[in-house]
C-alpha cells in the first residue's frame, strides 16, 4: 500500500514541480479568460450600441474569448439536456415513446429557424439588456449541439450491458449513485466524441447568432461572430482574414487544452479494448496528472463528491427492500390524456397560426422551393461522394497518408466555412456567375468533410488480413474497388453523407443567400425563402418554412437514410 | 430452524413471448439451502438455472411462488445474498480497490471502514499488490477474483455463483476453484451457503455437497444427488468417476419431455450443430477404439468437449436417428454406420434423407416450397409459426439450425440478403 503523508516534504524545490507551476498558469489562464469574458453580461444594451463593434484586430481576442464562452455555456446546457432528457427517455418506458421521436424531429428542424423563432422571446426575458440577446445566441448555438449528444447518451444507456446492471442491482447502488457510476461512465466515451462534434458544428451557428436581425429587432453582440458580420458589410477582406486566424487558434486551444485531455482521460471508461488501438495521449493531461498541487486542490472536491453519491439512509438494518408498487395501467391513462390534451392543443394553435397568415398558395410556393433545394443537396452529395470518396479511401488505405489527413479532415469540419462565403461571393460579382448553381456549393463547403473522414476511419479499418486476400489474388482496379474497398466503407461513408446532408440542409439558409457589402445574391430555394421571411419578420412565413425543411429532412432521412444505414450495417459489417 | 437460510417453494417462472403469451421457464421449483451447504444447479443451457439465481437474488420476481430468505420474502436484491458473474461483470472505469469497495459504499460505511474491509478482501482472495490495477489489464482468471472479492467483502450468508469458472481456461478455472474450496474449508470466507450454477459436471461434483439437476423446456428439478466425498476430491477416485457417471446417466434419461425421434414435432427446439460436427462425431464413434458405442463422460474427457457442447450433438445424432442415447452411453445406429463409411456427396443424399424423414421443420419447409407457385418462402412465415410454440430466440436458433441442415442436405436454400427460403441452388 502506498502512504499518503499529509504534507509535502523536503524543500520548496519539491514542493513546485514544473508540472505544478504549468498546472496553475493554466488555470489561472482559465479564470482569468471566464472573468473577462463575462464582465459584460449586466450592461445595458444601449452601452452596447454606443461602442459599436470596429474590425481593430486588437479587439479580436476579447471577441473570441466572448464567443468561446457562449459555446462553452451552451455545451454545459446541452450536457445538462442530455442527461435529463436522454435518462428519462432510457429508464422510463412510458416517456420513450413520445421522447425519441420527438429528439428525432428536433433534429430536422433548421438551428437557424431557432434563432428567427426564439430570438424575440429571449430578448424580452431581460429587457434592456444584454442578457436577453446572449440568452438568444446562446440558445441558438444550444441547439446546434444538443441533440446528438442526447442521442448518443441515449443510445449508450440502452446498451449499458446486463450484467453490470444486475451487479449494481445486486449491490443495491441507489438510483442516483449507479448512474454517476455505470451509466454516465458506460456512455462517456461515445458522449464526448459527440460533444466534440457538437463544438464544431457550433462554430457555423455562432456566426449567425450574434448578429441577430429579425424583422426590426437588431442586436449585435461583441464576438467573432459580429466581427465577421462586419467585416462583410464593410467588404474589408483583411478583417475577414484575421477572424478566420482567429477562430483557428481558437479552435486549436481548446482542443488541446480540453478535448484532448477529456478524450485521453475519458478512455479508461471504453468498455471494450481492442488490442493494437494506441491509447490517445494528452500533454494537458499528463501535466495536470503529475503535478501535486492540482491533486491536492482536487483532492477535497474528489471526496465531496464521493460524500454526493453515498446513499442518504444506510439501509443495511433493513433485511429486504421492498419493491415499489406500482400501477402501470393507470399510469398510463394519465400519461396518454395528457399527451392527448398536449398534441391537440399543438394542433389547434398550429391551424389557428396557419390559417391566419398564410393560404394555401404559400404552402404550395414553399413546397416547391422546398424541392429545390433538395435537389441541390442531392447533387452536392453526389458531387462529393464522386470527389471524396475515392480520396477517402486511397489517404484510408495507406497509414502514414492517414495519420496526417484524418485530423486536417476533421478540422476542416469543424472550421466554420461560412466565414468563407465572403471571398466566394465576390467572385461571383466579379465574374457576373449565376448564384442560382454558383452560390450552391457554399451549402456543402463544411459539410463534406464528414464524408472524407468517415470514408478514411472506414478504409483504415478494413483488416490487414482482407487486404492481403485481395493483394494475393491480384484484385486490381475497378473489381478491386467494387469487391473489396467500396463494400467495406460503405456503413462509414453512409454514417458521414447522413451528416453532411442535414448540414447542408442548415447550411442552405445562410448559403442561398449571401451578401458582400451592397451586393446581394440569391439562388431560388428554401434556404432564401426562410432568410428573407426573418428579414421580413413575417413569423407565420418563418415557421411554415422551417416546418416544410423539417418535413423534408425528415422524410428524406426515413424513406433513404436509414434503410440505407441498416442494409449497410447488416451487410458490411466487418467483424 | 435457525440453521435454515433460503427457502424456495412452488415456484414457477415465465417470459412473455412475442404472440402475447407466456413462455414456462421454470415449473414447480423446491429448494432450501442450509448454512454450511455448497448446492449445484446442474442443467443444459437454457434450463432456467441462471434464471432461478436471479430470482434468488431479487433482481426479478417469480410469476409464482415464493423465495424466502431467513424468513422474510425476497422483493428486491437483499443485502446478505452476492453474487459472481459469469463475464465478471467489473466496471472497466474503476481500480481493483475500487471495484471492491462499490458494494460497501452502497452500504453507506465511513470510508475507514471500507477501506479496512476491501483491503482485507483483496487480501484473502490474493489479490494484494494489484489494488490500483484496471480490470482491463488483468487476465482472466485475476478479474474473477475481483468479482469474487466484490461478493464476499459485503459479508453476505449467501454466495451466489453463475457459472463464475467458465469463461476461464481449464488449468486456471481449476486453481480458482481449488483456492476457493480451502478458504470455504478453512472457514476463513465471511459466506454461511454457496448456489452454485453450473453446466459442467465434473465441476459440481468437485464443488459441491448437493446437486439438483435441472431439464430442459421447461426447467424442473429432476433428480437431487448428494455428494458425500470429501475435500479436498480427487477427480480419479473410483467413487468420483461412478457419480460422474451417474450424473450422466441421469441426464441422458428418457424423461417424458426429451424429444427423440419418435416425438418431435415441428415445434421442437432444434439444437444448433453443424454438419461437419456430425461427420466428425460419427466418425469418431465409428473408429477404434469405440467400434460404434461409446461412454458419454469417456467420450467428453477425450475430445475435451463438456458436457454442455457434447449433449447437443448426441441429442441432433439421436434425432437424425444416426445414434441412441441411453444410460449415459451413446450409440451408432445401423444408419450411423453406414454414413461413416459414405463419401461426401453420398452423406449428403444420406443426410437428406434422415433430415425430410425426421425432422418435420425441414418437412415443412420444403413442402410448403413445393406447394408455392414460384418455390419460395419468406423466413418470417416459418418464423412466426415457431414463435407461437417457443421463445423469439429458440424460434431464431430452431430456423437456423433447420437453415444450415438443408443446406448441407441440399433440400432447399436459403438468400439472407432477401431473407427468403427457395427450392433452387445456383448452379
Amino acid at each position: 500500500m502506498r502512504v499518503f503523508v499529509p504534507i509535502s516534504v523536503g524543500g520548496w524545490v519539491r514542493l513546485f514541480s514544473r508540472w505544478d507551476i504549468l498546472a496553475v498558469l493554466l488555470i489561472l489562464g482559465l479564470l482569468v479568460f471566464l472573468g473577462e469574458a463575462s464582465r459584460h453580461l449586466f450592461e445595458p444594451l444601449a452601452d452596447l450600441q454606443r461602442t459599436p463593434p470596429s474590425l481593430d484586430p486588437a479587439n479580436l481576442p476579447e471577441y473570441a474569448a466572448r464567443t468561446t464562452l457562449r459555446m462553452f455555456i451552451a455545451m454545459a446546457l446541452s450536457l445538462l439536456f442530455t442527461f435529463t432528457y436522454a435518462t428519462l427517455a432510457a429508464k422510463n418506458k412510458q416517456a420513450e415513446r413520445i421522447l425519441v421521436p420527438l429528439l428525432d424531429i428536433l433534429q430536422s428542424v433548421p438551428i437557424l429557424g431557432f434563432i428567427s423563432v426564439t430570438v424575440v422571446f429571449f430578448m424580452a426575458l431581460a429587457p434592456g439588456r444584454v442578457l436577453g440577446a446572449e440568452f438568444a445566441a446562446i440558445f441558438a448555438i444550444f441547439t446546434s449541439q444538443a441533440w446528438n449528444m442526447a442521442f448518443s447518451f441515449y443510445q449508450s444507456l440502452r446498451t449499458v450491458p446486463t450484467e453490470l446492471t444486475e451487479a449494481s442491482r445486486c449491490f443495491r447502488l441507489s438510483p442516483w449513485m449507479s448512474f454517476w457510476r455505470v451509466d454516465v461512465p458506460f456512455a462517456m466515451p461515445q458522449l464526448i466524441w459527440n460533444m466534440m462534434m457538437s463544438m464544431s458544428g457550433s462554430w457555423f451557428f455562432v456566426v449567425a447568432s450574434e448578429a441577430i436581425s429579425v424583422g426590426n429587432t437588431t442586436v449585435t453582440l461583441p464576438g467573432v461572430g459580429s466581427y465577421i458580420a462586419l467585416a462583410i458589410e464593410q467588404q474589408n477582406l483583411k478583417a475577414v482574414g484575421w477572424a478566420i486566424g482567429t477562430m483557428l487558434v481558437v479552435i486549436l486551444v481548446y482542443d488541446q487544452i480540453l478535448f484532448r485531455p477529456l478524450v485521453a482521460w475519458a478512455d479508461r471508461f471504453r468498455f471494450e479494448q481492442e488490442p493494437g488501438v494506441v491509447a490517445p495521449q494528452s500533454w494537458v493531461l499528463n501535466i495536470l496528472r503529475r503535478s501535486r498541487i492540482v491533486d491536492r486542490v482536487t483532492r477535497p472536491f474528489a471526496v465531496l463528491w464521493r460524500r454526493l453519491l453515498l446513499p442518504r439512509h444506510p439501509d443495511n438494518v433493513e433485511a429486504v427492500r421492498r419493491a415499489p408498487r406500482t400501477r402501470p395501467g393507470w399510469i398510463t391513462f394519465q400519461l396518454g390524456l395528457i399527451v392527448f390534451a398536449l398534441t391537440a392543443f399543438a394542433l389547434w394553435q398550429a391551424l389557428r397560426f396557419f390559417t391566419e397568415g398564410i393560404t394555401l398558395a404559400d404552402v404550395g410556393t414553399v413546397l416547391l422551393l422546398g424541392l429545390a433545394t433538395l435537389i441541390r443537396v442531392i447533387v452536392l452529395i453526389a458531387l462529393a461522394t464522386v470527389v471524396w470518396v475515392p480520396i477517402g479511401v486511397w489517404v484510408g488505405t495507406r497509414p502514414y497518408a492517414a495519420i496526417v489527413v484524418q485530423p486536417i479532415a476533421q478540422f476542416l469540419a469543424a472550421f466554420p466555412a461560412n466565414v468563407l462565403f465572403p471571398i466566394v461571393v465576390s467572385g461571383i460579382v466579379a465574374w457576373q456567375l449565376n448564384p442560382n448553381i454558383w452560390l450552391s456549393p457554399l451549402m456543402i463547403l463544411g459539410t463534406q468533410w464528414y464524408i472524407l473522414f468517415n470514408v478514411i476511419a472506414g478504409a483504415s479499418a478494413i483488416p490487414a488480413e482482407l487486404r492481403a486476400v485481395g493483394a494475393s489474388f491480384r484484385v486490381r482496379g475497378w473489381l478491386w474497388w467494387r469487391r473489396i474497398a467500396l463494400p467495406a466503407v460503405l456503413p462509414y461513408y453512409v454514417t458521414g453523407a447522413i451528416t453532411a446532408s442535414g448540414g447542408s440542409w442548415n447550411a442552405s439558409i445562410v448559403a442561398e443567400v449571401a451578401s458582400w457589402g451592397n451586393h446581394h445574391l440569391e439562388a431560388k430555394g428554401l434556404g432564401a425563402y426562410i432568410a428573407q421571411q426573418t428579414d421580413a419578420g413575417d413569423f407565420h412565413r418563418i415557421v411554415l418554412g422551417i416546418a416544410v425543411m423539417s418535413l423534408y429532412v425528415v422524410v428524406i432521412n426515413r424513406v433513404f437514410w436509414r434503410p440505407l444505414y441498416g442494409y449497410a450495417e447488416r451487410k458490411f459489417r466487418l467483424d | 430452524m435457525s440453521s435454515l437460510l433460503l427457502d424456495i417453494h412452488g415456484l414457477r417462472h415465465t417470459f412473455p413471448k412475442a404472440d402475447g403469451g407466456d413462455l414456462l421457464v421454470l415449473d414447480g421449483i423446491e429448494l432450501e439451502v442450509t448454512q454450511g451447504q455448497i448446492v449445484g444447479l446442474l442443467g443444459r443451457t437454457g434450463s432456467g438455472k441462471s434464471t432461478l439465481l436471479r430470482l434468488i437474488a431479487g433482481l426479478a420476481q417469480p410469476s409464482d411462488g415464493s423465495v424466502t430468505y431467513l424468513g422474510q420474502p425476497v422483493l428486491g436484491p437483499a443485502p446478505g445474498i452476492a453474487m459472481v458473474f459469469q463475464g465478471f461483470a467489473l466496471f472497466p472505469w474503476l481500480t481493483v480497490l475500487e471495484n471492491v469497495q462499490l458494494g460497501l459504499e452502497a452500504l453507506g460505511l465511513p470510508e475507514p471502514e471500507i477501506r479496512k474491509r476491501a483491503l482485507a478482501a483483496i487480501d484473502l482472495i490474493g489479490l494484494d499488490g494489484y489494488e490500483s490495477a484496471y480490470p482491463r489489464e488483468l487476465s482472466g482468471g485475476m478479474r474473477q477474483r475481483v468479482g469474487f472479492a466484490r461478493a464476499l467483502v459485503v459479508h453476505p450468508n449467501i454466495l451466489l455463483m453463475d457459472e463464475p469458472f467458465s469463461a476461464l481456461d481449464v488449468l486456471t478455472a481449476e486453481t480458482l476453484r481449488t483456492d476457493f474450496l480451502e478458504l470455504w474449508g478453512d472457514g476463513k470466507l465471511p459466506i454461511k451457503g454457496v448456489i452454485l450454477v453450473t453446466h459442467n459436471i465434473e465441476e459440481a461434483v468437485l464443488m459441491c455437497d448437493r446437486i439438483l439437476l435441472f431439464s430442459n423446456n421447461p426447467g424442473r428439478i429432476i433428480r437431487e444427488i448428494g455428494v458425500d466425498l470429501r475435500q479436498p476430491r480427487n477427480r480419479l477416485d473410483p467413487q468420483f468417476r461412478e457419480l460422474v457417471e451417474k450424473i450422466y446417466v441421469a441426464m441422458t434419461a428418457r424423461t417424458p419431455n426429451a424429444p427423440t425421434g419418435r416425438q418431435i414435432t415441428i415445434n421442437t427446439v432444434l439444437p444448433r450443430v453443424s454438419a461437419n460436427l456430425f461427420s466428425g462425431l460419427i466418425e469418431t464413434l465409428a473408429a477404434e477404439p469405440y467400434r460404434g458405442k461409446a461412454d458419454l463422460p469417456v467420450l467428453a474427457d477425450e475430445l475435451h468437449l463438456e458436457a454442455d457442447e457434447l449433449f447437443p450433438v448426441a441429442e441432433a445424432m439421436q434425432m437424425f436417428h444416426f445414434a441412441e442415447v441411453e444410460g449415459g452411453d451413446i450409440k451408432l445406429t445401423d444408419i450411423g454406420k453406414q454414413f461413416a463409411e459414405l463419401g461426401t456427396d453420398d452423406r449428403k443424399k444420406l443426410f437428406q434423407k434422415q433430415l425430410l424423414a425426421y425432422i418435420p421443420l425441414a418437412t415443412h419447409i420444403r413442402r410448403v416450397l413445393q406447394e408455392r407457385a414460384n418455390h419460395v418462402a419468406p423466413k418470417s412465415r416459418f418464423l412466426d409459426e415457431l414463435e407461437d410454440h417457443m421463445s423469439t430466440e429458440d424460434a431464431e436458433h430452431t430456423l437456423r439450425a433447420v437453415t444450415a441442415w438443408g443446406r448441407y442436405a441440399e433440400a432447399f436454400a436459403y438468400d439472407d440478403d432477401t431473407g427468403m427460403f427457395s427450392l433452387e441452388n445456383p448452379s
